[in-house]
């Protein structure tokens, strides 16, 4: 029974974590075309990866974009999570379900839809419709991880700051805020890593010269097969990784997941 | 003379329903008045107004000579000590004290002799480090109550303030509070549904009914001839009936002058056992040391007796004669 559980343990990991590391080596090849297993060990398509332009601009924009989206999804995340949870509307329910739908709907309709009916007719920029969309996806996760914290918070800290001599504002400020620090801090990293590692949506959203990284990946390895999209997918998990690692042991995340 | 606070014609509620209707009340500086009344009498609710946190429907409230009324919250020098403490859970013992000072920007060497001073005064001192979910019960209650001391409100409100201690923290710190209320010489409002606590800390009780006053009075006036039937059972008065047709309720010929009182009541220890014209069956005895304490299934309703634990017990079950007399009889002249 021990062994057998064992077994289905290491089967599970080898199924999550082989592709990483199957990646991971592929980058590391010497070859010329990507294949495992590598033919020589070497750091030049590593190395590559800094020098494809498109590779750079692509970061840059996913970087901006993922930063961007998210503190927008909170600006307008945290005051709905706020205001569904202290004041709870009629339809409050109903408003929560639509507001976290976003998780729900697969995203390659919310792409399209977003297309179709907003970057089409309204002919706004690329890079302005990546925006929109990416915080439209976001809002959801900034709602549901802001709410659960406020849960736990008391509504009469806030009356108990007004009594002393805040104003409303400034309760929200100085004991609201600080008391969900870490929920919004979860709510941005999730945030965070959702948008980066984002392709439908963006697959629709994207246009000349404008794309994120994963779409560009996938340019790129339209015309070129060699390991360097394996490096540069190597060292993106490898960053966020990182990025979850930290903010485990600082947070603990996975309270909040 | 001009009163501290005055309640005109307050009345408050949420939507379609009033919980407090045409409230009038007055209150003198350093005075100790305490709202005493069972839970949805609208006291919390009068408390809640007088902070501000609520608008009155219709009527004036008015501090120290200045219509309050519409005045927010925050700029009423009206402080308020939580049921549930309320302290702020990031926040130590100090910042939290210090809150109130902070906001309204004292200068550092005057903050911290002002926060430390609060803190000593309710035994904070050396917790001041601390945060609030390491404090038990009874320091928690503390820190509600420097925090809002320290801001030398004009008027302090308490809601159920020992309501979520225990029986021995409960004694401390109420005489704690008629120590602090006499040192700081403030005015102060106290929320209770506990009689007892009313009368040990009050000035002067103000018992609420369905959001009206029922009765204000000194806790002696109170304790000893409450207005009504209600007020009576309020304080502690076990037995209580009303009159109907000359009978006591309705049943039992009284034997002395009711002259124009629509109810009466006995405590425990004025019912005489063993004696008298009624009669009634020993539902069940508890020893309480000094006394035996009965309650009899009579014709007029239960009654609880007292009787000292010399004298002969009676089982239950056992069928006894008892005396309603005079001598102990509080009239009531309301319902």
């Amino acid at each position: 029974m021990r062994i057998s559980g064992n077994i289905l343990l290491a089967a599970v990991l080898l199924f999550l974590i082989g592709p990483f590391v199957i990646i991971c080596i592929a980058g590391l090849s010497a070859g010329e075309t990507l294949s495992f297993p590598p033919q020589g060990l070497s750091l030049r398509w590593v190395a590559r990866v800094f020098q494809v332009e498109s590779f750079r601009n692509a970061f840059a924009l996913s970087m901006t974009l993922a930063i961007g989206a998210t503190l927008a999804a909170l600006v307008l995340g945290i005051p709905a999570a706020y205001a569904l949870e202290r004041y709870r509307p009629p339809g409050a329910e109903v408003i929560r379900n639509i507001v976290t739908a976003p998780i729900v709907v697969p995203g390659i309709i919310v792409g399209l839809a977003l297309l179709r009916h907003l970057v089409i007719p309204t002919g706004i920029g690329v890079t302005v419709a990546l925006f929109i969309g990416h915080t439209a996806l976001l809002v959801p996760y900034a709602v549901r991880v802001v709410s659960a914290s406020l849960v736990n918070l008391r509504p009469d800290i806030e009356e108990a700051a007004v009594m002393l001599g805040a104003s409303r504002l400034g309760a929200f400020m100085k004991v609201v805020l600080p008391n969900i620090r870490s929920g919004i801090m979860a709510a941005f990293i999730i945030g965070f890593i959702t948008s980066f590692n984002q392709v439908p949506v963006s697959l629709f959203l994207s246009g000349p010269g404008v794309t994120t990284l994963p779409i560009d990946m996938m340019f790129y390895m339209e015309f070129n097969y060699d390991p360097s999209v394996a490096a540069l997918s190597g060292l993106l998990a490898l960053m966020s990784l990182a990025v979850v690692m930290v903010a485990e042991k600082v947070l603990g995340l996975s309270r909040y997941v | 003379m001009s009163d501290f606070l005055k309640l005109d014609r307050l009345t408050l509620g949420y939507g379609d329903t009033v919980a407090v209707e045409g409230l009038d009340f007055a209150m003198q500086p350093g005075e100790l008045v305490a709202l005493l009344g069972p839970s949805g009498c609208g006291k919390t609710t009068t408390m809640r107004a007088i902070a501000g946190l609520m608008t009155p429907m219709g009527g004036t409230i008015t501090l120290d000579g200045r219509d309050i009324t519409r005045v927010p919250p925050n700029k009423r020098g009206v402080g308020l000590v939580f049921q549930s403490y309320a302290l702020f859970p990031h926040l130590t013992v100090f910042e939290n004290v210090a809150f109130g000072l902070r906001l309204a920007r004292v200068a550092r060497a005057e903050l911290t002799q002002r926060v430390d001073t609060a803190l000593a005064a309710t035994g904070l001192l050396h917790l001041a480090q601390r945060l609030p979910r390491e404090l038990s019960g009874g320091q928690q209650q503390r820190v509600a109550l420097a925090r809002s001391i320290v801001v030398e409100p004009k008027l302090l409100l308490l809601d159920e303030p020992l309501s979520n201690l225990d029986a021995r923290l409960r004694l401390e710190m109420r005489s704690e509070l008629s120590r602090l209320q006499r040192e700081l010489g403030i005015a102060m409002i106290y929320v209770t549904h506990d009689q007892s606590e009313a009368l040990a800390l009050a000035d002067r009780i103000i018992v609420m009914r369905d959001g009206r006053i029922e009765q204000s009075g000194t806790p002696d006036a109170i304790y000893e001839r409450p207005a009504s039937v209600f007020v009576a059972g309020f304080m502690g008065f076990e037995n209580t009936f009303v009159i109907h047709n000359g009978l006591l309720a309705g049943i039992a010929p009284i034997g002395f002058e009711v002259r124009d009182a629509v109810g009466l009541a006995w405590r425990p220890h004025s019912v005489v056992l063993g004696q008298g014209p009624h009669r009634g069956t020993v539902a069940g005895a508890s020893y309480l040391g000094q006394v035996v304490e009965y309650l009899l299934t009579t014709p007029l309703g239960d009654i609880k007796a007292e009787a000292p634990a010399s004298a002969p017990r009676h089982a239950a079950g056992d069928t006894i004669a008892f005396d309603l007399p005079e001598a102990g009889v509080v009239r009531l002249p309301r319902a």
